[in-house]
């Protein structure tokens, strides 16, 4: 027997409060889990793209549309290399499975994402197609879609000219992310905005918004600004920030997920703080003359604390590494059941970083106190019952 | 002349109980030869406890010197002192005082913890110590498993096995009926005879005195006499 059979021995010296101790661990570690890596799912998909683009969107909202007639003007304002534009379509396959539709221009697209990457054939094939339409891997792969399929699409935005919500497409890519995260990413589709243009009955001419390729990073502001300023006290006044800012822009719609996030993960912490620590407490309190034999065996005052610090360690790792991989396990299901909302969710090294480092400070917050009080206690005393 | 195990002189012992300085040894001097086996009687609060937890190290002095094998315990610091007990001294309490949690082999092998050994090595031991106690066979039992005689058993066999100096042992048989006591103090005795134990034991009972070789009297923190068994 090492100091480690020691500790787990101790650990277990009254079996329903460690396991119930465990189980409260467990679930406030489940929470952690689930609760950071939606956080980071969110904030990833602003994290995730490069600083090299701006999005110009209505400043009243994105969801009002912006004129193409912008188009040029924008692509003349110094410092601007590329404009693309997305109308989000709003998509869905069946009657509730929906699917992040956009309607592009191929050529814009191509030169303004080299994120996604497709063979050269495929990327010709979706300029000359008007009906044509190409398909993130990830929805692809969900769908058993490949190229040459038809692609029936309802949209609960635009409907066909003919009143038809239904629409159909033509698969003529299916595309990657350039590496892993942003194959992580690959869960859209878009549409040939020609066609699209064409054939919806709100009307011809619109973007949703607009993606500017910067020719320097360095001048976004300038540049963001110099946007603005072109279309104020215009009907069509813009709001231009980083691809980002725009992202964020979009998750906050939700909520302000990381600020809901930490003030629920402070509460459970809080309490499980307060639970833990009584119980380690109540523990040591319990134990007081078993430590005073181990110190007349020979323990030093250190040791003692070292063993009883070790104690809620071993506490907190079982329960938070239980706890991290139940949310792990939990977060594969999600994916499985909506891969197109949670197929990217997992609790990636940052998260469990951020796990480990709470399991630590925990043992040392609930630790920390009972193992200073073992490790003073006093033998006689002690063994006197005092 | 034999040499001395243990040498006391002149020690003074003050508790302080809230606002009360209290004096409960006043100017011990004692000593214990190497292979003695000595009781300390005398009645509830005449100081035997005291000055066992004294010549076990778990308390110092507040005047005099201790000596344990020619080395001054007395000055040493928590630390020294948890080295010199680990190395030197072997503990048995009247409550027996095992873990719970842990398993009659896994408490004797507690005090081996704190030297270099290795666990094959050290379960060796544990085993080797268990079969001179007789419980060879309950080496997997927890306490709440074993009866009194045998927890005691167990707790001897704890203090044995780091092969201290000295085995010091308070009311080892208070908890025990007459039967177990003496076959408890019969195995004391054996360790003091056939092993070369220096024991010093406090006892209220002049039955377990009978078997030590010598009994000292305390009475209200003083020195009495000493009698040769």
């Amino acid at each position: 027997m090492g100091h480690f059979r020691f500790v787990w021995a101790s650990l277990w010296r009254k079996k329903t409060r460690a396991l119930l101790t465990l189980l409260s661990l467990v679930c406030a570690f489940l929470l952690f889990g689930l609760l950071q890596s939606l956080s980071v799912f969110f904030s990833a998909g602003a994290d995730f793209v490069g600083a090299s683009r701006l999005i110009v969107q209505s400043r009243v909202s994105f969801t009002d549309s912006l004129p193409m007639r912008m188009l040029p003007e924008i692509e003349s304002i110094p410092g601007v290399k590329i404009v693309s534009h997305d109308q989000w379509f709003g998509g869905y396959v069946g009657e509730n499975d929906q699917v992040f539709t956009f309607a592009s221009d191929p050529v814009r697209l191509h030169a303004a994402y080299p994120e996604w990457v497709m063979p050269e054939e495929q990327w010709r094939a979706f300029e000359r197609t008007r009906t044509g339409a190409i398909v993130g891997r990830l929805v692809a792969d969900r769908h058993g879609w490949k190229v040459g399929d038809k692609l029936p699409l309802k949209s609960n935005i635009f409907p066909q000219r003919n009143g038809a919500m239904a629409w159909e497409f033509d698969i003529v890519g299916i595309y990657d992310g350039i590496d892993q995260s942003w194959q992580g990413q690959t869960m859209g589709i878009y549409i040939h905005h020609a066609y699209f243009d064409e054939a919806n009955q709100f009307g011809r001419g619109a973007a949703g918004v607009y993606a500017v390729v910067l020719e320097d990073v360095n001048r976004a502001d300038e540049v963001a600004r110099a946007i603005d300023a072109r279309f104020a006290n215009s009907p069509d006044e813009t709001k231009t920030q980083s691809e980002k800012d725009f992202n964020k822009g979009f998750f906050k719609q939700i909520g302000d997920i990381g600020l809901i996030v930490s003030l629920i993960l402070v509460a459970v912490f809080f309490t499980i703080l307060i639970l833990t620590g009584n119980t380690m407490a109540q523990a040591v309190r319990e134990r007081i003359p078993e430590l005073a034999v181990l110190k007349t065996l020979g323990f030093s005052d250190a040791r003692v604390t070292a063993l009883v610090l070790g104690e809620a360690l071993l506490l907190c790792l079982i329960g938070g590494f239980g706890g991290m991989l139940l949310a792990e396990f939990m977060m594969g299901g999600m994916a499985r059941a909506a891969p197109m909302f949670f197929g990217a969710m997992r609790a990636d090294p940052r998260v469990w970083a951020q796990a480990i480092v709470a399991m630590l400070a925990l043992a040392l917050a609930v630790g920390l106190p009972p193992a200073l009080r073992a490790g003073r206690v006093r033998i006689v005393d002690a063994l006197a019952g005092r | 002349m034999t040499q001395a195990l243990v040498q006391i002189n002149n020690v003074v012992k003050h508790y302080t109980r809230g606002k009360q300085v209290v004096e409960v040894l006043h100017g011990i001097t004692l000593t214990i030869p190497k292979g003695d086996f000595v009781a300390l009687m005398g009645p509830s609060g005449s100081g035997k406890t005291t000055l066992l937890n004294l010549i076990g190290g778990l308390d110092q002095p507040t005047r005099g010197e201790i000596l344990i094998d020619g080395v001054r315990i007395d000055r040493m610091s928590s630390g020294e002192l948890s080295r010199w007990r680990a190395r030197h001294v072997g503990f048995v309490f009247q409550f027996y005082n095992l873990l719970p949690v842990l398993t009659a082999e896994r408490n004797v092998e507690l005090p081996l913890l704190l030297t270099k050994m290795g666990g094959g090595e050290r379960i060796q031991r544990a085993r080797l110590a268990l079969e001179i106690v007789g419980l060879k066979d309950r080496a997997g039992h927890k306490p709440k498993e074993l009866s009194g005689g045998q927890e005691q058993r167990v707790a001897i066999a704890r203090a044995l096995v780091s092969d201290p100096t000295l085995l010091v042992c308070d009311e080892p048989t208070g908890d025990l009926d007459r039967k177990t006591a003496d076959e408890i103090l019969t195995l004391l005795q054996r360790l003091n005879r056939e092993h070369g134990k220096t024991i010093v034991m406090v006892t209220h009972d002049p039955k377990a005195a009978e078997y030590a070789s010598r009994t000292v009297h305390l009475d209200k923190g003083t020195l009495l006499a000493a009698a040769a068994a």
